[in-house]
This record gives C-alpha cells, structure tokens and sequence, in this order.
C-alpha cells in the first residue's frame, strides 16, 4: 500500500531519543523529501510540544505537524488548568489516542521525550499503528532499520549527558550514511530540568566511520620467484 | 401580573431591575429545605455526611443513598432535590471519565468541580431551562492531597476546609468552625461529622433521619468508599452521647 499521495512531502527520516539520569537527548536528521527530491535539506524535526516536551517527527510531514499542534495546544490548556506543567505520559497518551483513533488515515511514527516532576526524563515511542511503549532508548524512521544493531551493541544504561549525546550523534550519522531518505544535518536537543539544549552538527562535521577504499582491483600476480633470462649460448 | 411578583420569576434568562436572577434564588430555597449534607477536608482525607430525611417507612434502610462515588477517588453528596443530585452526580462521572481519557490521569477534585460549575452554570442562562435545585459537595483525595467544594445552583464553584449545605448549614457551619480541621484525621473526622448531623437535626420539627457517610483518604487507600457499618454505629453512639451533654 502507498501510504502517501503523490506529491506529498515525507520525512523518511533518522530520529532517536535516549534518557539519562537528568535528562533526555533526542536527535534528528533534517532531510526532507518529495520522492527523489530533496525539498527541504535543513528541516528542525524536533518539535517543541511543551517547556519540557519534544517530540521527534517521522512519517508524513503534514500528518505529523498537524498532530504535534492538536497536542500542543491541549497541553496548554493542561497547563491553564492545573497550574503545573504536564508530564511526558501525558503528552505520549495523547499522541497515541490521536495516531490510533486515526490510524487509517494518518501516517506519523512520533517519539515523545522530555522531562517531568513526577518520573524525571521519559522516553515514549510511538510507532505506526497508534501503540505507546515506555522505553530508555528509542529509534525511528525509515534510517533507523540499519541501526539496530549498532544501537543493541553500543547502548548501557548510567551513561551521562555528554556519553548520550555521543551515542545519538554517532548513530544519526551511521544511520544517513546508509539510508538515502536521511542526510543533512544533525539536530540534537538535551532537555533536562533546567532547560533545552540545541545542539548542531554541520553535514560536514558528522562523525566518520570506515568508509570504504578505493575500489579494488583483481589481485596482482605474485611470483614465487623473479624470472630469470634464459641463457643464450 | 398578578400581585406579588413583578415577571422577572418567570425566566432563568430575565434579570431583575437590581440585577438579580430569581429562578436561581427560588433553585437555592430547595436547597434550603432538604437534609443537611456536610463535608469535612482534614489532613490525611475527606469525609462526606448526609443527614437523610426518611420520608416514609416503607422506604429500604441504607437504600436510596444522597452519597455517590464519582470516581474511585472522588465522592459527592448533594442536598436538594434527589434527582437532580442523580442528574449532576451522572454528570460528574462523565467529566471524571473524560479528563482521564484525554490527559491519562486522575482527575483532580478541582478540575471536576470546576467542570461542575460550569455545567450549572448553563442551566441559569437559559429561558428553556430551570436551575439545578441542588448544591452539591464534591470530596475527594488526589495528587494535590484532599479536596472539597461545592458546587452551588447559580454555577459558583468554591473551595472549603469545612462545607455545609442544606436545612442546617447554619448550625453545622459554626460547629465545622470550631474544629482545627487541617490537624484532624479522617477517623476523627467521621466522629464530628456524625455529632454535628445529630445535633443540626431537629427532633420537634423533623421526621425520622438516616445518616449516611463515606470517606476517602490514607484509611481507605484513597478511594472513596462508605464508612464502614462498626465505625458508623461507633460515631452514632458518640454523637447521641455527646448530644444530651450539649446544651
């Protein structure tokens, strides 16, 4: 099934979001794309839900953004109304009443992440089909199937801001560098009880793995020993 | 236009002269004339008190109850007439149910009544319409600690340490004064709650009366739950006791 119609613009997309003790780091590519075409090489997939709340995008552009604003503004109201702000939980049950109610005519995989009083940071996926799943690290977008692995290799929990930011860094850049609907720049954000963090990294300053040699050639014949002349009489 | 009254009694959406409603002061004189229902916010919970007029013997004991539980952490007890405490207490289950399934919490006391209030609140705009002819107390515990209002016909919401509605409240309202009632548990509470019903209630005056009490709070986990039969007929004896020394 095509899921998009023709013309529309898709955020076939690498996006995380990983908790630590204080905080949240949530990243994202920022490849926007109408088919081949790239319409938008430095999109902010991170979206600013609450103080505290962000939520990564994936899926059609907008699908998602006009999701993000439904929840956005019921939070506000949350917010009016109980003179607190909201937890993660909320926001993430939101998203997923909508993506599920929906579930025929949306197509938004969202990841929720930030910080609240009541559990401290909170990671919530929410994929396709309009489920929620607590968890301490999460991936998404088309990007994200090359990356399990390394993501099931790499991560441990304990780990601090710096080391998390690291993490989501390293597993962006993997992650575009094989994916041909992710590139761009990273975005990143640290949200913590004191506040978000933008963080950048140019598309020429991405973390390098092995890349690759030059193409190689069929092997060059060894001789077991030098040929000698042979002698003339 | 007959002699008394001047024609602005007729309608909810018709202000007197001097900018009154009348429909809803006629709405708080039902209020005025049924059984004093009491709320007590304490330290540790709430408790709600009803002093349910028997208005025939045929009646079940214990049936017909004016103390309905909300949601699992939130009770309501209303004075006034008994269907539309039914109507409202409906109501207020719905707007429980309906925070919860948008903002997947609790909802808190505050949040339903308020909700409640406005609710009322229409039924004074409205030609085609008659005001709630019921305050009602709404009790309950939630991550904010405990919580009481109530909820009156004009669609005023407020918030209490001590909440008296009905034919007593006078009374039961100096009574509820004398208490430190931020220092009291909620065992102590059901035992003040029942001596200030006995004692509003009118013996010469009234028939025979009910009392009907919950509680919710650290003894019943926070949930809202009827206080139980031994605690019940315990708080009676007290209050009939502490009833012959009072005068």
């Amino acid at each position: 099934m095509n899921r998009l119609k023709a013309g529309e613009v898709n955020l076939g997309t690498s996006i995380m979001a990983v908790q630590f003790d204080k905080g949240v780091v949530i990243g994202a590519d920022s490849r926007t794309t109408t088919g081949s075409y790239i319409a938008n090489r430095v999109t902010d997939k991170l979206t600013h839900i609450h103080d505290r709340i962000y939520c990564c995008r994936s899926g059609s552009a907008a699908d998602t953004q006009a999701v993000a604003d439904i929840v956005h503004y019921y939070l506000q109201i949350y917010a009016q109304m109980n003179g607190t702000a909201p937890p993660v939980e909320a926001a993430a049950g939101m998203f997923q009443k909508i993506c599920y109610e929906n579930k025929d005519g949306l197509s938004a995989g969202i990841i929720v992440a930030g910080w609240d009083k009541e559990v401290g940071p909170s990671v919530y996926n929410i994929p396709l089909g309009g489920g929620v799943f607590r968890q301490p690290w999460a991936i998404g977008g088309s990007g994200s199937t090359y990356v399990y692995g390394y993501c099931d290799a790499t991560y441990q929990d304990g780990w601090g801001r710096d080391e998390t930011v690291n993490f989501v860094r390293n597993t962006l850049s993997l992650a575009m560098s094989r994916d041909g609907s992710s590139g761009g720049v990273i975005r990143m954000c640290v949200i913590t009880e004191e506040g978000v963090e933008r963080l950048f990294v140019p598309g020429d300053q991405l973390p390098k793995f092995w890349e690759g040699r030059e193409v190689l050639s069929a092997p060059v014949r060894k001789w077991v020993s030098e040929p000698v002349p042979m002698a003339v009489e | 236009m007959t002699s008394i009254g001047t024609g602005y009694d007729l309608s909810a959406s018709t202000y007197s002269p001097d900018g009154r409603i009348f429909q809803v002061e006629y709405a708080n004189k039902a209020v005025e004339n049924s059984g004093t229902a009491i709320g007590l916010r304490v330290k540790d919970g709430v408790v709600l008190a009803v002093e349910k007029l028997i208005h025939s013997k045929l009646l079940v004991p214990g049936a017909n109850r004016r103390i309905q539980t909300v949601d699992r952490h939130v009770g309501l007890a209303t004075a006034g007439l008994l269907a539309d405490g039914r109507s409202i207490s409906n109501r207020a289950r719905e707007e429980g149910a309906n925070i919860r399934s948008t903002f997947r919490e609790q909802a808190t006391v505050k949040a339903i009544s308020q909700r409640l209030g406005m609710y009322a609140q229409m039924y004074t705009l409205y030609s085609s319409v008659r005001p709630f002819g019921i305050s009602t107390i709404i009790g309950g515990v939630d991550k904010n600690g405990p919580g009481l209002y109530i909820v009156e016909p004009s669609g005023v919401c407020l918030g209490y340490h001590g909440a008296a509605v009905g034919k007593g409240r006078q009374l039961a309202k100096t009574e509820l004064e004398k208490l430190k009632l931020s220092e009291m548990t909620t065992r102590e509470a059901v035992m003040e709650a029942a001596r200030i019903i006995y004692l509003v209630h009118d013996d010469n005056k009234e028939k025979e009366f009910e009392l009907e009490m919950s509680w919710v709070g650290s003894e019943t986990n926070d949930t809202h739950l009827p206080v139980p039969d031994d605690l019940l007929k315990e708080a009676e004896a007290k209050a009939k006791e502490a009833l012959e020394t009072f005068e």
